[in-house]
């Protein structure tokens, strides 16, 4: 079995985050560099498949040279090679368009991310990239088991969740708890350094542009109510916050 | 030119926050002198879609074919895409949800449309068609061009401040063309809690975490959320513990909820808690901890027992209806 996981290389969920240059470009200064949460959850259920039934698991990263350090823990997991694209992952159709471009080029069973970055959230890309390819997209996937040729799943939905089955080949968003996170042992980490990094350049353009980035604005003071009045918040939460 | 708003429907009647994705369609058309149609799929009846009018559509398009009563992403694209070109739409609107982002990227790539998700304000024509939406979990905003001549925008709840009219939208018969490819995927069983406020849908939501020691006490959770006619949440760990399912955790790898009020019992307010609250209206947080942190991104404050408070609450909802 042939799979493909694509990663993301994002700011730490505990990252302060801040803008520079008017407010136009993200200040990476002091932020630490994760692989997505979800696209982690990926990368260990690909792993575990390979484990079960042979093959081999290929990261893919669009993104420029600072992903390699997410790129190579990667590998240390468990992956047999690496692409990245080198660019910089601006619009999501474009993203797209690199992750079908690549997965193009062979003939990949499954098609693994994260159901969306924790950077920008869309949860678009699984859905861009099964379309691109005329294939189908599912997310997010919480359970995956694969029977031959046949992928059996669960999917989470408003409320519950559903179970279902399609044959491969499939693009799928991942999320908990689809693996167990998988933690690098001092022989991947030494494997990884010689497993191969292929560096290509992109294809394309983007659809959208991003101009400008903003904060929220800071909130204000906390109300304190002592908690021997407790019911008075109701009467606050209906005549002065006009919630209720 | 036009616009077109994909509304979900659940149990046959137009979903909330699709509501608000008509109303959100409708102001995007007035300020391009356009139209509103809608494109409802699966069972319905034409008096739950003239709904519709309310909200300022003039036509809704229902697909009524058996084969879509089951939300399938590849059927619902080819569906959606169709309707796309059948009314010449220049803008897709619709609300963020698992479906919705689903088949608003596929519809993007048959169209080579720009897509834009998690948007929070109406758009700025004054230059182009730009739009506010959320990034980093809510922790930041970006201002984004759609530079394609079709796009697609996918709102986020309470982007938009609905006012109800009294208009009225005519109903029409959509059949699409559909083929087996669009029916590849099965679904082979559905496990959905029934007669709970959905969470992503909910106005109002309390939420719960490990200072309810235990799952056996999220009867005084419930209560509260009964009263209020709230839906429940829960915090990572208390999902983790599987004390609660996994589709009530909120928070950066959970769900990402912006109700008008989010009442956190018993939750410190870790960093990845807040990123899943953070655009909520107004946040109340009842913790015995007046250290918790979740106190700093709070409106409202109670430093108490979640035992003693959460039923004293409920009272008062009670006595006060």
């Amino acid at each position: 079995m042939k799979i493909l996981v694509c990663i993301t290389n994002v700011p730490d969920t505990t990252a302060k985050i801040s803008f520079t240059d008017g407010d136009t470009k993200f200040n990476k200064t002091g932020v630490q560099y994760i692989c997505g949460p979800y696209d982690d959850y990926a990368l260990s259920r690909a792993v575990e498949l390979k484990e079960q039934h042979g093959g081999t698991v290929t990261v893919l990263n669009v993104g420029e040279a600072e992903s390699e350090q997410v790129i190579r823990k990667c590998l240390a997991i468990g992956a047999d090679d690496a692409i990245r694209v080198n660019t910089e992952p601006t619009d999501s159709y474009f993203v797209a368009e690199q992750i079908a471009h690549i997965a193009s080029q062979e003939n990949y069973d499954l098609i693994l991310m994260g159901r969306e970055s924790i950077d920008f959230n869309s949860g678009v890309i699984h859905g861009l990239v099964g379309e691109m390819l005329g294939i189908p997209s599912l997310s997010p996937v919480m359970k995956l088991e694969i029977d031959g040729g046949v992928a059996k799943m669960t999917r989470e939905i408003e409320g519950g969740k559903e179970d279902i089955e399609a044959s491969l080949p499939l693009v799928l968003g991942c999320q908990e708890p689809i693996a167990e996170w998988k933690i690098p042992n001092m022989r991947g980490i030494m494997s990884a350094r010689t497993k191969p990094l292929k560096v290509v350049e992109p294809v394309g353009v983007g659809l959208t542009i991003t101009e400008k980035y903003a904060l929220p604005a800071p909130k204000g003071a906390v109300k304190m109510i002592p908690a021997e009045e407790a019911e008075k918040l109701i009467d606050l939460l209906k005549n002065e916050a006009k919630v209720l | 030119m036009s616009v077109l708003v994909f509304a979900e429907l659940d149990n046959g009647s137009i979903k909330k926050s699709s509501l608000e994705a008509i109303y959100y369609g409708s102001e995007v058309a007035k300020a391009k002198g356009s139209s509103v149609t809608v494109l409802a799929i699966g069972e319905s009846s034409n008096e739950a879609l003239a709904i519709a009018g309310k909200y300022g559509a003039s036509k809704v398009l229902w697909a009524s074919d058996a084969r879509l009563n089951v939300a399938s992403i590849q059927a619902y694209s080819s569906v959606l895409a169709e309707a796309v070109n059948a009314t010449s739409a220049e803008f897709v609107i619709l609300s963020k949800s698992s479906l919705g982002d689903a088949v608003s990227a596929r519809v993007s790539a048959k169209l080579k449309a720009s897509i834009v998700s998690n948007v929070v304000d109406l758009p700025d024509f004054s230059s182009g068609v730009t739009v506010k939406r959320s990034i980093y979990t809510g922790k930041a905003f970006a201002t984004v061009a759609l530079t394609a001549d079709k796009k697609v925008i996918a709102i986020k709840k309470n982007a938009v401040n609905v006012v109800e009219g009294d208009g009225s939208a005519s109903v029409e018969n959509f059949a699409p063309s559909l083929n087996d490819a669009d029916f590849a995927v099965k679904v082979t069983g559905t496990h959905k809690a029934s007669g709970q406020v959905s969470l992503p849908e909910a106005d109002l939501v309390v939420s719960a975490g490990r200072g309810l020691k235990g799952p056996e006490n999220w009867g005084i959770v419930e209560d509260l959320a009964n009263a209020l006619g709230a839906a429940t949440a829960c915090s990572k760990p208390v999902s983790d513990l599987d004390w609660r399912p996994h589709h009530e955790h909120v928070g950066q790898t959970g769900i990402k909820v912006s109700p008008n009020l989010y009442i956190a019992c018993g939750i410190s307010g870790a960093i990845q808690h807040l990123a899943g609250v953070n655009s909520s209206k107004v946040i109340v947080v009842i913790n015995k901890d007046p250290e918790a942190p979740f106190f700093k991104a709070a409106d409202y404050g109670i430093v108490g027992d979640v035992f003693d408070v959460l039923p004293r609450l409920t009272k008062a909802i009670q006595a006060a209806k």
